[in-house]
């Protein structure tokens, strides 16, 4: 019924306008071609053609994403023969999938005095410059138990332990050392964006401080925060 | 009681200053923030979290509306009308419609879409002349198949260490191919310095020059396995240039 209305009121808007393509002030062929714009501009014919459904337009918002996470931690570290000391250090992390990640650390420690150096009384090995021990280490992560804390009846947080596994390099007593981490952690997350981390790292490397080489493993244990941004 | 939390975000807030808009997902007034989509699918279930082991809490029945919040990698949290608020697979969010009619478009097909993601950026380790070597690399896509990339290497040897800054392109031939061949050349600067047991060291920037080649693996859509071939010539100031091989594999993504 209406296709065929709009039929009859094309060829009634069309009939004021059968000379006009020949018109030689035409000017724009679209214009013209456009009877029932034409038309309701001359007001011959009731302008009854309105668009019937006017198409939505709507603006859609960009999605927030937030798949990196930044933030410091500090913790203990072993420096092999040299003693525990505090370490601090900040990561970046980027997620790659629910699965994947990828972590970039620094931290930075003091080596305090071997055994030996302490029971020789007086001959240092080391300066108090090649003492600071600074890392830095690209790692990738796997999520391997994710999951859910229930704290109480009302709250639930979600969690994962995961395992990591880099290179990197470690400066330590007057030269840059190769450096192979492994490590493990668990991430809270506290809420959607701020994550509370626990993590064990070994860090790798060879040193050949006392005549030949010897590989060392130099554990780090460390509590972190970051924000997912 | 209830502030408690809210004392304890504004606390770390003015701690982690800079991450204002963290604080935006606490504003009240949310209208036209999200993207609003209905369900087209018979129900759309939300996990309690975003991952595919999470246990699916609730099932928004078709017509109904939700908010979506946020992504995280492959899930988006999303809101229902009554308030519920759970995490949706992409595959799930894929089936729902706009305000419009039309398919939610994440924009992110299958394959990856450089115009959208031209950015790549790894960190791979390897070989470098007999010593060690850690590179982190970004990348730029220029086209489908060519692509400017800016690296930053630290080789560990047993005479010197050296740091590489290198800038290059790459040219990938069969970027559709799920082992993508590429090859590349670039020019750069290596400071050595040489260990301090060797005699007389002393350090020294020369310019260097390389040609490589090597492939790309794609895990997954935004996720390849890389492994590069390099040839460098280290242009010295003696008599003769150096060449060294590089050897290294690692990790990248886009984005």
């Amino acid at each position: 019924m209406e296709s065929r209305l709009r039929v009859l009121l094309l060829i009634a808007a069309s009939l004021p306008l059968s000379g006009c393509a020949l018109w030689p002030f035409g000017g724009d062929r679209g214009e013209a071609a456009d009877p029932v714009e034409a038309t309701s501009a001359e007001g011959t014919a009731p302008a009854v053609v309105e668009p019937g459904v006017v198409r939505r337009e709507i603006d859609v918002p960009e999605i927030e994403t937030s798949d990196f996470e930044v933030g410091p931690y500090v913790g203990t570290f072993s420096t092999e023969d040299f003693g525990v000391n505090p370490v601090l250090g900040a990561r970046l992390t980027y997620h790659i999938s629910e699965d994947f990640f990828a972590e970039a650390l620094v931290g930075r420690t003091e080596a305090s005095r071997t055994s030996f150096e302490r029971l020789s009384g007086g001959a240092d090995l080391l300066t108090d410059s090649e003492r600071t021990l600074t890392y830095y280490n690209l790692a990738f992560g796997y999520n391997l138990f994710p999951g859910e804390v229930f704290v109480g009846r009302r709250r639930a947080f979600n969690s994962a332990f995961y395992v990591t596994a880099g290179v990197g390099s470690t400066k330590f007593a007057g030269d840059d050392r190769f450096t192979v981490t492994v490590g493990a952690g668990y991430r809270l997350l506290l809420n959607d964006w701020l994550v509370a981390h626990l993590d064990v790292r070994d860090h790798m490397f060879e040193i050949d401080l006392l005549g030949s080489n010897k590989n060392t493993h130099n554990l780090e244990t460390a509590l972190g925060v970051t924000v997912f941004f | 009681m209830r502030i408690t939390p809210k004392l304890g975000t504004l606390l770390i807030l003015a701690l982690a200053s800079g991450w204002a808009h963290a604080a935006d997902d606490r504003r009240g007034d949310d209208e036209g923030r999200y993207v609003v989509v209905s369900v087209a699918d018979p129900y759309l279930e939300l996990h309690t979290g975003p991952g595919r082991g999470y246990p699916v809490f609730h099932v928004v029945p078709r017509g109904q509306q939700v908010d979506v919040l946020m992504r995280r990698t492959d899930w988006f949290k999303v809101r229902d009308e009554r308030g519920r608020e759970g995490w949706a697979h992409r595959r799930s969010m894929l089936r729902t419609l706009l305000a419009d009619g039309t398919p939610l478009d994440l924009g992110d097909p299958e394959r990856r879409d450089y115009s959208r993601d031209p950015w790549e950026a790894g960190a791979q380790s390897g070989d470098f002349g007999g010593g060690n070597v850690n590179t982190a690399y970004v990348g730029y896509s220029l086209n489908e198949f060519l692509s400017a990339e800016v690296s930053a290497s630290q080789v560990l040897g047993r005479a010197s260490n050296a740091w590489l800054g290198t800038v290059g392109l790459v040219h990938t031939f069969r970027p559709d191919w799920r082992v993508a061949p590429f090859v590349g050349l670039g020019t750069g600067v290596v400071r050595i310095e040489p260990k301090a047991t060797i005699v007389a060291p002393v350090d020294r920037t020369e310019q260097i020059g390389y040609v490589g080649a090597g492939a790309k693996y794609y895990l997954s859509r935004r996720f390849v396995f890389r492994g590069d071939y390099r040839r460098y010539v280290i242009f010295t100031e003696r008599e003769r240039n150096e060449v060294r091989d590089e050897w290294k594999v690692g990790f990248a993504f886009f984005f």
